[in-house]
């Protein structure tokens, strides 16, 4: 530590500890950020990167430890002694206002004034010569709503460049970029380190960390595990580090042997809410014992067509068939009967009843059936016995038959849904970014749980985000674009080659 | 670092188990607390409008206990002519009729539903619990009464069955359509048994009052005199009612649907859930407890009922605090309607006195206690993280002075 030429090292956080009530989300963490640099810090959901964060951003204060800013101690006790102090943060979530431009929502609360009034031509010219320097492709004049979530979250960074930030704290910021979108944003953050900005970046993605990050600090429960240069640093030796134990990142999986057709789709049609036909003549079929999977840019009508086959949304045209019988009207009741499973894809707002216990969740589907009722009358017992079972079998942990399902974590969740959509015994299951929001940890469980039901013979339908898990796990790969099928891959196929299908490339370029 | 072995999962498991389990338990203990807080913290405040009035509070207090006859707890007796027995029964009898107002809003709020319409629910319950105990008259009493509370409990379900349609096919928000079918249900009344009304009594055509119901659909006094507002067999209905709606949610299916749907609709769907039969069904099932509630009160104590009771009635709305302080369940609606019976029994007969306070203030000391009541109820976030931040401090008092010791040194 001592021998580290001090003007190099930005920023020293030493032996921070913050105690929640109940839960030390930070003990001891100790890490420090060189000039010029992208440090990434990583660690599962609830390892405490983003309290560190906050702490570092006055958002928090520190129960015991120090920070050192440029040699110099500091405690700031509100955000806005942070900016001042030169910390920018870009949070998961934007905050910007809609309806203003993005220059003014750039200079907001600093603006450049002519009187009492907006010098709206200064801020403009400002924007556009900082947009020059580090090579932002935005306009100026543009409405923050009608620009994409990408250019946005260029918005948030020259937000905080704008306020002098030389140390930038990114939180996930590819959580919610397409490929591209990530691809860009790397980019940008390259040119900021060649101009001096220290950077750190909160990911709990193996891969993006290692295709950017200088030096990686890797946390778990709290507590600082390690500290590596990207050099040497695997994929293995990083998520043994943040899950404290070895993790099989590939998954494991025979070639499949499809049977039957389970789900057959012909000609779809289906339009969202507002009437806006999503799904535009889709045709596909299932097979029992292999996984397909649906890859496509978020809001391409994955959402409407799992709806549609699940009985939750109306299908305009054409016909869905779940081992031969014929989904009609939206009734979610009949499709559930036909022998669909659903793992959802908001399992808070959809997959569970929060405030429900987990037996009572585990009752979603058949609570009206025997054994758990009678001629409507409910008999909680057996619930209790059978989610108990489940509870073991689907290794969930965090509290037994009446605890809340809104008290487990999100891990625990997802297992929770996939118990009880497996347990039913389904023909077709569907997953929907059975992943999202989880740690390596329950990932790896839910990926070897997916290829286990494929085995036994059911047909699964993955839909996700994640190319990386539709590229190992599927058997074969649809890319939709814009409600249509683009392609179609059963071999091995270029991560590159469906990231361009996915943003309608191949069907532009013919 | 710990070990890094092939599983951490054990002690993981007990670290969340136990944060779950103190959750659970924090919850729980908020359940109680909260409400208790509630009726504490309403009465502090009372008692400073009380002391504001150059009164003691602590007197004011002794009276209403006293008005509401649970002093007989102290000296019961089943003689209705010792002044606190006859309390009681009084107490009792409004106690009845809030304990069904407040299962009609309870059971509305837990299909996520705020069934602002208990007021115009009961007045229905009451106009044909009025019109078949006096046009029907004749029948043998046990049919005559089955009929009278039937036809009025389905009349009642029926009148709110009709916001819970209207929420269920236009979306229209069930806060603006109750409210409106009260004020329909209350000139409608107001003309049935006006001047010339349907309802009107046959011998006096000047006065605006109904004919009272057949001696046959009358129910039953154990407790006093027939005729003499006793105490009727009402409270039995009513506390059978508590038994209904407990097992109708915990112990059936309709129950679960009501609830998963109150709790989250969209998830209700997805399980398979037909969300729109279940508001219509549980704003009706809401609706017939109130209508009940009409009929208990009317076949009774009330017999007859009259233009201008009906503006002066606020036992609907009282069903919603009711049910506020009752957290929405069996238990705390019983003791919700057991402290606004006698609130509202207390105040006015054990103040009247003139002894500590003028008799003109007694009765809006008993809005004053209600009001605050509803108004802490609202606040109950904030008497929550009052209570836990309390209990929070506790434990950290020791490791932060050590801290600030450490800082100094």
């Amino acid at each position: 530590m001592t021998d580290r030429i001090v003007d190099d090292v930005v920023l020293e956080m030493r032996g921070i500890r913050k105690e929640f009530p109940g839960v030390v989300a930070n003990d001891d963490v100790s890490f420090d950020v060189r000039r010029g640099e992208v440090h990434a810090l990583l660690g599962e959901n609830g390892a405490g990167k983003s309290t560190l964060m906050n702490i570092l951003y006055g958002l928090y204060r520190p129960d015991g430890g120090e920070i050192r800013l440029n040699g110099k101690p500091i405690s700031f006790s509100s955000a806005r002694e942070a900016i001042e102090a030169g910390i920018g943060m870009v949070h998961q979530h934007f905050m910007l206002i809609p309806v203003m431009t993005v220059a003014e929502n750039i200079v907001l609360g600093t603006e450049p004034r002519k009187g009492v009034l907006l010098d709206e031509g200064a801020a403009d010219k400002r924007v556009a010569d900082m947009a020059r320097t580090f090579r932002f492709e935005v306009d100026p004049e543009a409405r923050v709503e009608n620009i994409g979530v990408g250019q946005q979250q260029r918005v948030e960074i020259m937000k905080a460049l704008y306020r002098n930030a030389d140390l930038l704290i990114l939180d996930e910021p590819t959580a919610v970029l397409t490929p591209q979108e990530a691809a860009d944003l790397f980019e940008i953050l390259r040119t900021l380190r060649r101009e001096g900005l220290s950077i750190i970046f909160i990911s709990h993605k193996l891969n993006e960390v290692l295709e950017i990050a200088d030096r990686i600090t890797v946390l778990r429960r709290g507590k600082t595990i390690e500290t590596v240069p990207r050099e040497g640093a695997t994929e293995e030796s990083l998520a043994r580090a943040m899950v404290g134990r070895e993790v099989l990142l590939r998954v494991e999986k025979g070639p499949s042997e499809p049977g039957d057709v389970l789900l057959s789709v012909r000609d779809l049609h289906v339009q969202d809410d507002r009437g806006i036909e999503k799904v535009r003549g889709v045709s596909f079929e299932v097979r029992a014992g292999e996984i397909v999977g649906i890859a496509g840019v978020d809001g391409n009508g994955q959402t409407e067509l799992i709806d549609a086959l699940t009985g939750l949304q109306k299908i305009g045209s054409g016909t869905a068939t779940i081992a031969g019988k014929a989904l009609s009207h939206a009734n979610a009741r009949k499709a559930l009967d036909a022998g669909i499973g659903h793992i959802p894809e908001d399992r808070q707002r959809r997959g569970l009843v929060l405030e429900f216990s987990i037996a009572e969740n585990i009752a979603l589907h058949d609570y009206a059936k025997p054994p758990d009722a009678r001629l409507g009358w409910l008999f909680p017992r057996r619930m209790v016995d059978r989610a108990k079972t489940l509870i073991r079998e689907f290794d969930v942990r965090g509290g037994g038959p009446f605890t809340r399902a809104g008290g487990l974590s999100g891990g625990n969740q997802q297992k929770l849904v996939a118990a009880r959509e497996i347990a039913r015994d389904p023909k077709v299951l569907i997953a929907a970014q059975p992943t999202r929001g989880l740690d390596v940890g329950a990932i790896e469980y839910l990926h070897r749980r997916l290829v286990q039901e494929r085995n036994e013979g059911r047909a699964i339908l993955l839909v996700s985000l994640e190319l990386d898990e539709i590229l190992s796990l599927s058997d074969r790969i649809l890319v939709v674009y814009e409600g249509e099928i683009v392609g179609e891959h059963s071999g091995a196929v270029s991560e590159e080659q469906i990231g361009l299908e996915m943003l309608g490339g191949e069907r532009a370029a013919a | 670092m710990t070990d890094p072995g092939p599983s951490p999962a054990p002690e993981q498991a007990a670290e969340t188990g136990t944060l779950a389990a103190r959750l659970a338990l924090k919850q729980r203990a908020g359940g109680i607390v909260v409400p208790i807080a509630t009726v504490v913290l309403a009465f502090l405040m009372s008692g400073l409008v009380v002391l504001a009035t150059g009164h003691n509070p602590l007197l004011a207090y002794r009276d209403i206990f006293r008005g509401s006859g649970l002093n007989w707890v102290f000296h019961p007796t089943t003689n209705i002519l010792d002044i606190s027995a006859y309390n009681l029964s009084q107490t009792l009898l409004q106690t009845t009729t809030l304990i069904l107002t407040g299962l009609a809003v309870a059971f509305a709020f837990r299909c996520g539903m705020f069934n602002i319409g208990g007021q115009g629910q009961y007045i229905i319950g009451i106009v044909v619990a009025n019109w078949v105990g006096v046009d029907f008259g004749g029948m043998r009493p046990l049919p005559h009464i089955l009929l009278a509370i039937s036809a009025a409990t389905f009349a009642g379900a029926a009148w709110a069955g009709i916001a819970g349609v209207l929420k269920a096919t236009v979306g229209a928000h069930e806060v603006i359509s109750t409210i409106m079918l009260n004020w329909i249900a209350l000139w409608g009344a107001e003309w049935l048994f006006g001047d010339g009304g349907p309802l009107q009594n046959a011998t006096q055509p000047f006065v605006p009052v109904s004919d009272n119901v057949a001696k046959s659909a009358q129910l039953p006094v154990f407790w006093g005199a027939q005729g003499f507002q006793g105490l009727d067999i009402g409270i039995f209905i009513a506390l059978a009612a508590l038994v209904v709606f407990w097992a109708l949610l915990n112990r059936t299916t309709l129950g679960y649907e009501v609830r998963a749907v109150g709790f989250n609709p969209d998830a209700a769907a997805y399980g398979g859930i037909n969300v729109k039969k279940n508001l219509i069904r549980a704003m009706a099932i809401s609706g017939a407890f109130a209508g009940l509630a009409g009929a208990v009160d009317m076949l009774g104590y009330l017999y007859h009922y009259g233009q201008l009771d009906i503006p002066v009635s606020q036992v609907g709305f009282l069903g919603i605090a009711v049910a506020l302080l009752g957290r929405n369940t069996a238990v705390g609606t019983l003791f919700g309607a057991l402290l606004f019976g006698s609130l509202a029994y207390g105040t006015t007969h054990g103040l009247n006195t003139g002894s500590v306070i003028q008799p003109e203030l007694a009765g809006n000391l008993t809005y004053i206690i209600q009001g605050l009541v509803v108004l802490f109820v609202g606040a109950d976030v904030l008497i929550l993280y009052v209570w836990n931040s309390r209990k929070r401090l506790r434990p950290r008092q020791a490791p932060k002075s050590a801290r600030s010791a450490k800082a100094a040194a």
